[in-house]
């Protein structure tokens, strides 16, 4: 692989003692996926700040003592604990130490301590083109398809490599070619399914199964797929899947066109996508209960507009289930006075983390609803719920009367 | 094969019929799988050699694989259908920190062990 003289300072110590390990990481993982050099990144979203164990805290004490500073500007992903709403934290004490340690080492280090899932909500997100280096599946499958940014899939230590070192193996989901659609997706639904949230988290869910590692072109959506509904889509695609980008005919940037999409090559193949797959999708990922016990949205973190529509549901009514909507700190503060009518509903708000990934609730019985394919997918194994699926109405109105209430194609 | 990670490892065969997100999917602490919606679901993977036709899923996979090689519970050696950089470095930083290596390998298909 070729270094140019800034990599090979960085790998001699020249630049630290921290640089110095993050490069030899980099340049080891590059070599393993036969990267031809390195490049420039403008910014980074580090995953690794999320407790995992002690060989997470480990790496990044590491990186700290010695001397570990971002030269890019650096984003923090949900970390395990909810500083805002400490209350809300029910892990056991000694994991929520080592978990604040962890926190602290990558403040430490120079990131914008932003816990958020959804960097791409913050104001200074990236734009179309520029390289970057982002950890968190959902996020990257965001910023690739709808901000047109370019990140590989980072998995955690490798975000915090590039962002001590602003560089990146130049391969992948960076370059022209390996953005190019292999696959085509073609939504074969009746025209009024596109107002249905769930749509888009059903469809992100097959799109994981069908596509795996590769990118596909979605062909069928339009001007409805809005950003919340592409995060819905992209982050049930990572988790069911290994999508780290998509594209889709006439709503993301680098896909106008199915030609377009794919670099002007013929798609390899196309799969067809129809109701009884899509509700196969949400059969899979959890859609009968006996009882409801807990109400889950905002994975990955609420929007201010999904917040203000969430407002708008709730006003003058009142959960009887505990309800949490988790979002980011940021969001929350320029939500301002709209997020009264979701607290005087009951609902709970978790910042910083997400209530899937440390125990947050007394356990309840019933199973938890929500409108999310990642949380219905991963919660099951990580905090032991059954789930299932609504859309947000179906959310709201389940919470009210207590019981599940399910609309529309998925039942 | 070819080394993405070299390095020398012994012990059986587990070939899993589909990715597997080691976040979420699988659990360090006893070195099972434990996606309900996996094929293998309940199956352990300490000290086999696991053949995974690819990575899936959460970018945390690394730490998971971190953590498993720390406690011991871990694979001791991956192969894959494709390159995964996730698992790679997972295995990189653990051989930095505790000296302790899970080589990963990426096949062809002709090399790849008939399913169970």
């Amino acid at each position: 692989m070729f270094l140019d003289d800034r990599d090979r300072a960085m790998l001699g110590g020249e630049h630290g003692e921290a640089a110095a390990i993050a490069m030899r990481l980099i340049v080891a993982a590059a070599d393993a996926i036969d990267a031809p050099e390195l490049l420039d990144i403008s910014s980074a979203h580090v995953d690794s700040c999320l407790y995992h164990g002690q060989a997470g805290l480990d790496f990044a004490e590491r990186l700290a003592r010695a001397g570990g500073q971002v030269v890019v500007p650096t984003t923090l992903n949900v970390s395990s604990l909810d500083l805002l709403h400490p209350e809300l934290n029910r892990g056991h004490p000694e994991t929520a130490a080592k978990a604040r340690r962890l926190m602290d080492c990558y403040v430490q280090m120079g990131c914008r301590p932003t816990w958020t899932c959804a960097p791409y909500q913050l104001a200074d997100r990236p734009a179309l083109g520029d390289q970057i280096a982002w950890g968190e599946s959902n996020a990257i499958v965001f910023a690739n398809s709808v901000l047109g940014a370019r990140t590989e899939r980072y998995g955690d230590f490798f975000d915090i490599c590039c962002a001590l070192t602003g560089r990146a193996p130049a391969i992948g989901l960076h370059t022209d070619p390996g953005r190019r659609a292999t696959l085509g997706v073609r939504l074969d639904v009746p025209g009024d399914w596109l107002d249905d949230d769930l749509l888009y988290v059903a469809l992100g869910h097959v799109l994981g199964r069908v596509a795996g590692t590769e990118v596909a072109v979605i062909i069928g959506l339009d001007e409805r797929a809005d950003e919340d509904r592409l995060k819905a889509l992209g982050a049930a695609a990572a988790s069911s899947g290994a999508v780290g980008m998509f594209h889709a005919v006439g709503v993301t940037p680098e896909g106008p066109t199915v030609a377009a999409a794919t670099g002007g090559a013929r798609l390899e193949r196309t799969v067809s996508v129809d109701p009884s797959r899509l509700r196969q999708a949400i059969h899979e990922l959890g859609s009968s209960a006996e009882s409801l016990g807990a109400v889950s949205i905002g994975t990955p973190h609420a929007s201010l507009r999904e917040l203000e529509t969430l407002a708008g549901l709730c006003l003058g009514r009142r959960t009887r289930v505990p309800f949490f909507v988790n979002t980011g700190r940021d969001v929350l503060a320029a939500a301002g006075s709209t997020t009264a009518a979701i607290e005087e509903f009951g609902a709970t708000f978790v910042t910083d983390t997400c209530n899937y990934l440390t125990p947050m609730t007394d356990r309840q019985g019933g199973a938890v609803m929500t409108n999310s394919g990642k949380w219905a997918y991963y919660a099951p194994a990580n905090i032991g719920v059954d789930v299932v699926m609504g859309s947000l109405v179906d959310c709201v109105e389940s919470a009210v009367a207590g019981t599940v209430l399910n609309t529309g194609w998925a039942t | 094969m070819r080394a993405l990670v070299a390095g020398r490892a012994e012990g059986p065969t587990v070939v899993l019929d589909e990715g597997l997100s080691l976040w979420g999917g699988f659990d360090p602490a006893t070195g099972c799988i434990v996606d309900r919606s996996h094929p293998q679901h309940g199956e352990c993977l300490t000290g086999a050699i696991v053949w995974m036709p690819h990575g899936r899923g959460s970018s945390s996979s690394s730490s998971v694989l971190a953590e498993s090689i720390r406690l011991g519970t871990g694979p001791a050696g991956i192969v894959l259908a494709e390159p995964d950089h996730i698992l790679v470095i997972g295995s990189l930083v653990a051989d930095f920190l505790y000296g302790v290596t899970c080589p990963i390998w990426v096949a062809d298909s002709p090399e790849w062990p008939a399913g169970r």
